[in-house]
Order: C-alpha cells, then structure tokens, then sequence
C-alpha cells in the first residue's frame, strides 16, 4: 500500500507561495537513473517497517480482526460497515487537515467550535432567514476559513504555541456561537431544510445507509495524499515540523505555510458542519466538541509525530478507521457501549508505544548510528 | 588571488552592549579561514553577520569587492554564503534526499501540476554524499535520522557546496563528534577546499584548526586579538591567546602557590 500511486486532485497549494525554481542541473537526470536500481533492491519488508503507517496498519486490523470475532456477521454486513465507515468519513475530513497541521508542528482543538459555528451559521442564514442555501454554505465555509485565519495569524506572530491559541479560539468561539445563536434565531437549536440539490450533495444517504460524507472524504483524501506526498508544499510541511527555522534559512515562508494549514483545519471542520445540518436538517450549538480530541487520536494512533515531523496520509486513513471500528464495533458485541472508550484510551497508548518503535527502527538503519529518534 | 569575502571594520552593538570591534577579516577561494576564540568571544555574532541573520552595526561586508547588505540567510545563500550549524541543519526525520532539497524541489511535470521528483531528489543528494567520501549513504529514502553526526555535517556541507555556496560557514562543526568523526569532517573540509571553496572553520579547537587552516583569526571579547598565516605562530601561543593568555598562566600560578602552602594538595573543591 503506497501513497504514492494516489490519483491526483487539484492542489489546494498554500496561497500565494513564493515560486522557488528548482537549481537542478540536467545532468540529474542520468544520476537518478544509475542510482535508482541500487534503492529499489531494499528488502520489501524492511521498507515497510520503515513506513510511518507501519503501527496504524497493525491497530487498524488488530481491531478489526476483534470486533469482526466478537461482533459476528453483523459487523460486516452492509449496515455495519456503514455505520463505521460513516464515522469515519467525518472524522476522517477533520482529522486529515489537522494532521497536516499537526506533521507542520502545531495543534488545532478548535474544530469543535468551528463545526458548531459552522453549521449553525448555515442553519440561520439559511434556515432562519431563509436565504438560498448556498449562500448559507458560502457563509459557513467562510466561518472555518476565517477562524483557521485568525487562529494562525495568531499563533504565528504571537509565538503564544497553537495549543493555547486554538483552545481559545474553541472556548470563544463556542460562547460567540451560544450568544449569537441565542440573540439571532432565539435558540440553540435551529432547523433548516435543505433544497434537494443541495441535500443531495452534502446530506444524503447512498443506498438508504452510507453517508454521501464518504465521498467528500475520498476526494480529500487524493488532495491531501497529493498535497503532502507528491507535491513540494508536503516537502515544506515536513520541514518545518522538524525544524521551523531551518526551514525559514532556506527561503520557505513558514508563517504562511501555517496560516494555510491552520485555514485547512478551520474549511474542513467548516464542511463537517454543512454535512451534518444538510443531513440532519438543522444545527446545535452544541455539536461537535468530540471531534477535538477524536480527531487527535485518528491521527496519533495513524502515526503522525504530536511535536511534528512525521507522519502520512495513509496513516491517518488508518488511525481514522481503528477509531471508527472501535467506537462503532462494540454495539455489535456483546459488551456494554461504556467499554469503547477503554478500548480507545488503551489503543491511544499502544499506538503511540508501537509508532516510536518503528521510527526508531526507521532512525537506526544503519549500523554505527547515534542519532537517537525522538520520542 | 581575489578576495571572495572582505569585512572590513565591523562592529555590533546590542542595545548598549558592544560584542564586535572592528573585526576586518578576508576570505580568500580555496583556503580555510579558522575562526577561534573562547565562548563568548564573539564568534557567533561574527557568523551572524556573514550568514544574513543580523547585519552589523557599523563597517562593511563586501562580496567579490562589492558592499553588500543582507536581508536574510536565504539573501547571503543568493551572493553564494552559505552556514551549516553544529547539528547540520538538517531534518532527522525526512528522508536524505528530501531534506537535501528542501525550500528548492526538483520538480516533473505531471498533468496540469507539478510533482514534487523524489526518485531525482535521492540519487542527486545520494550522489553528492558520496562524492564527500560518505560511501555508506546508498539509499536517499532512508531517513537522516539513520546518519551518524559526522554524516550529517557532509550531508548538509554536500548541499550547500550543491547549491552553489562559494564561501562556506562552518559553525563548530566538529565539537559535537568524537574523535574518528572529527577527522573525517576535516578531510570532508579539505576536499571542499580543493574545490575552490572558501571555507570559515569556526572552532576552539586548536588542534582541528591546526590540521586544515591556512589563515588563522583568534577573536576575545568582540576584538581581533590575532590574525596569522599558517605556520607563524605555535600551537601553544594559540592556545594561550585563545584562553585570553594571562588568565591561564594566572591560574596555574594561583594552584602553585597553593601547593607550595599546603604540602602539595591542590585546592579543595568550593
């Protein structure tokens, strides 16, 4: 399983990069060639060790071979893999923005608030004052940009760290959501419907289960596989969560780099919450305050370094997946739900035990290393 | 032969406290220029100055005889300066050939977008490593992570000697390696050096500054206390003008009398 292979999506590039022209003489061409037979006769399965995924792939079907013994053939019939994959697919739209966020050395624990305010915000524009409902998908969307914004703005110029930073941001702007939610629409609970279109698009259910969420999921997923494997802004997005500012030295405008990340994780917290409104017709301010730390798990247990650094998509494909089986699979066994989130708490520390052995083994390659990997 | 880098009469001043006094210093292509003095002397400052991070106070920096005023590392990379640090400035945790290349990626067209070429990336930064005599480096994928410090140092002088650096920074690039380490890092700075490189070796290690310098500087307290050509003065003298000289031959005298007052103990531990 590579990354590699993605199929591309258009690149979401940071706006407004500096273009850094490449110094690479022709005559690199014919070093690639005579070199490259040399790295592919690699054992396979060292190479695979080596990979970031390495852990997750291993939780991923741990869990998955669990709850398939204990949850029998319902947990694999079509109504069970719907209800997982369905979980999946929202975490998996946040948790893929925040991990990029977090490979580039920052947090973000604001995407609670941001879907709430989100998703309120297309729910009175377009609900409460019956505006098209574009107009309200256009104005939610522009909420998770602008939080994203602010929150990077913030955290870049104050070098106050993103973990401070983005938990303001979901504090205030829960109580911003609240208050005005309260003042606008005279309630924390606002409905709308959805014109047919538009519920087709974001709130539908493919084949009476599957939640039309997974499709945004999958066209996210070429994006950002592209955007972090394939293209140079990844090969930035490495580089400054290992070293911000060796990254600087050599010419990367780390500050904006972050700013579009931050905006990333604010535009798809911003779509979760036109999904969810479109599919349940209407929106409260207390939603999504689980995805703050659901989505940090995903992307932990996937393998990507909580300092930065490390980290891939498939990865976070994966610890998205082990924390929708988990969280879903235990209705189908015959343990209480209230078992889930032990389940969870284990498998977070096991991942993360897992995914430092295998970097370490992916730091320590070579005999008479000294480097240690960090931890 | 022309001068590559001249600074003549700099100073800095942080707030009101001077750390460089007029330092007038030449770098020459092909040779070593070693930059010694204690901590606190002044070097880093110096570096500072040479590599874009700060610019001086007073005096100037001219590049191939023409005044220059540097707007970042990225601007000093630009008139062919570049720095590599004590721990070599590069990613542990990317891969060799990704780290060689970052901030300028090779790219391939691929459709209507531009991918980042990896399989170029390895085998150049692969390539150039091994030019530096590092023969263990086969595979650029592997992770920097799996090099040793020493490996490292040639990983990201092989880069900036790539990217065209004609004066080279050293900051210290041997104090973090034992001892084999060290004298590899030395030859790697001799091969660079025959490539016409101008290479400032900052160091306080006299016995690594005697090994591959041509042209020797010994900054104390922000001055330049001493500017040699190799050969004119002894290890000894070097390493008395480094210690700031007196105060060396102070202490030893203050543990003589001591001894002399004491049966020959040496002072006990304050």
């Amino acid at each position: 399983m590579s990354t590699h292979s993605t199929p591309a999506g258009p690149a979401r590039g940071p706006k407004g990069q500096p273009t850094i022209t490449t110094a690479a003489p022709a005559r690199d061409a014919a070093a690639a060639e005579a070199l490259a037979p040399q790295a592919a006769a690699a054992p396979w399965l060292g190479n695979a060790i080596r990979r970031p995924e390495a852990g997750a792939l291993i939780g991923t079907i741990s869990v998955f071979v669990f709850f398939m013994i204990f949850g029998g053939a319902k947990f694999i019939s079509a109504g069970g893999i719907a209800s997982w994959v369905n979980v999946a697919s929202e975490l998996g739209i946040i948790a893929l923005p925040v991990g990029l966020l977090m490979i580039a050395g920052e947090l973000d624990l604001s995407v609670g608030s941001v879907l709430a305010a989100s998703s309120i915000t297309l729910a009175i524009v377009s609900g409460h004052y019956n505006a098209p409902l574009a107009l309200g998908i256009v104005a939610a969307l522009a909420v998770g940009l602008a939080a994203g914004l602010i929150n990077g703005i913030v955290a870049t110029r104050t070098k106050v760290p993103s973990f401070i930073v983005t938990l303001g941001m979901n504090f205030a702007l829960a109580g911003l959501t609240l208050g005005l939610s309260v003042i606008l629409a005279g309630s924390t609970s606002v409905s709308v419907n959805p014109d047919p279109v538009s519920k087709h698009i974001f709130g539908a259910l493919v084949a009476g289960k599957f939640e039309i969420a997974i499709f945004w999921w999958i066209a996210e997923l070429a994006v950002v596989a592209w955007l972090l494997h394939q293209s140079r802004y990844g090969n930035w997005i490495f580089a400054i969560g290992g070293d911000s500012d060796s990254a600087r030295a050599t010419g990367i405008r780390t500050d904006r780099v972050k700013i579009a990340l931050f905006m990333g994780s604010g535009l798809g917290a911003a779509l979760v919450g036109v999904i969810e409104t479109c599919l349940y017709n209407g929106a409260q301010v207390s939603n999504g305050q689980s995805f703050v730390f659901n989505s940090i798990i995903a992307v932990v247990v996937g393998g990507v370094l909580l300092t930065g650094g490390y980290g891939s998509v498939i990865g976070v494909l994966l610890g998205t997946l082990t924390f929708a089986i988990v969280n879903q699979g235990i209705y189908y066994t015959g343990f209480d739900s209230d078992w889930a989130s032990l389940i969870l708490g284990v498998l977070l520390l096991a991942a993360v035990l897992l995914n430092n052995t295998f970097r370490k083994l992916a730091t320590s390659n070579a005999p008479g290393t000294r480097k240690k990997a960090r931890a | 032969m022309s001068t590559l880098l001249t600074v003549t009469d700099v100073s800095k001043f942080y707030g009101p406290t001077q750390v460089l006094t007029g330092i007038s210093l030449k770098v020459e292509p092909g040779h070593v220029l070693c930059l010694l003095g204690d901590n606190g002397a002044g070097k880093s400052t110096l570096i500072k100055i040479l590599s874009g991070v700060t610019p001086p106070t007073s005096g100037t920096v001219e590049v191939n005889g023409t005044p220059v005023t540097f707007e970042s590392p990225k601007d000093a990379g630009a008139h062919g300066i570049a720095t590599v640090h004590q721990y070599g400035g590069t990613f542990p945790l990317m891969s060799i050939g990704r780290s060689f290349f970052v901030g300028a990626e090779p790219l391939k067209r691929w459709g209507p977008l531009q991918r980042f070429d990896k399989k170029t990336a390895n085998a150049i930064a692969v390539r150039e490593v091994r030019s530096l005599g590092i023969t263990r480096v086969t595979d650029g994928s592997r992770l920097v992570g799996g090099l040793s410090g020493g490996e490292r140092q040639a990983l990201a002088i092989a880069r900036a000697v790539y990217f065209g650096a004609n004066v080279l920074i050293l900051d210290e690039p041997t104090s973090a390696l034992g001892v084999k380490e060290a004298a590899h890092v030395l030859r790697i700075i001799m091969q660079v050096r025959q490539k016409g490189v101008a290479v400032v070796f900052v160091t306080h290690n006299v016995t690594h500054a005697m090994t591959v310098g041509d042209h020797f500087a010994v900054l104390i307290h922000g001055a330049l206390a001493a500017d040699f050509r190799k050969g004119e003065r002894s290890r000894e003298e070097i390493t008395d003008l480094m210690a700031g000289g007196e105060t060396m031959a102070e202490l030893e005298a203050e543990i003589a009398a001591y001894q002399d007052q004491h049966d020959g103990h040496t002072p006990p531990p304050q």
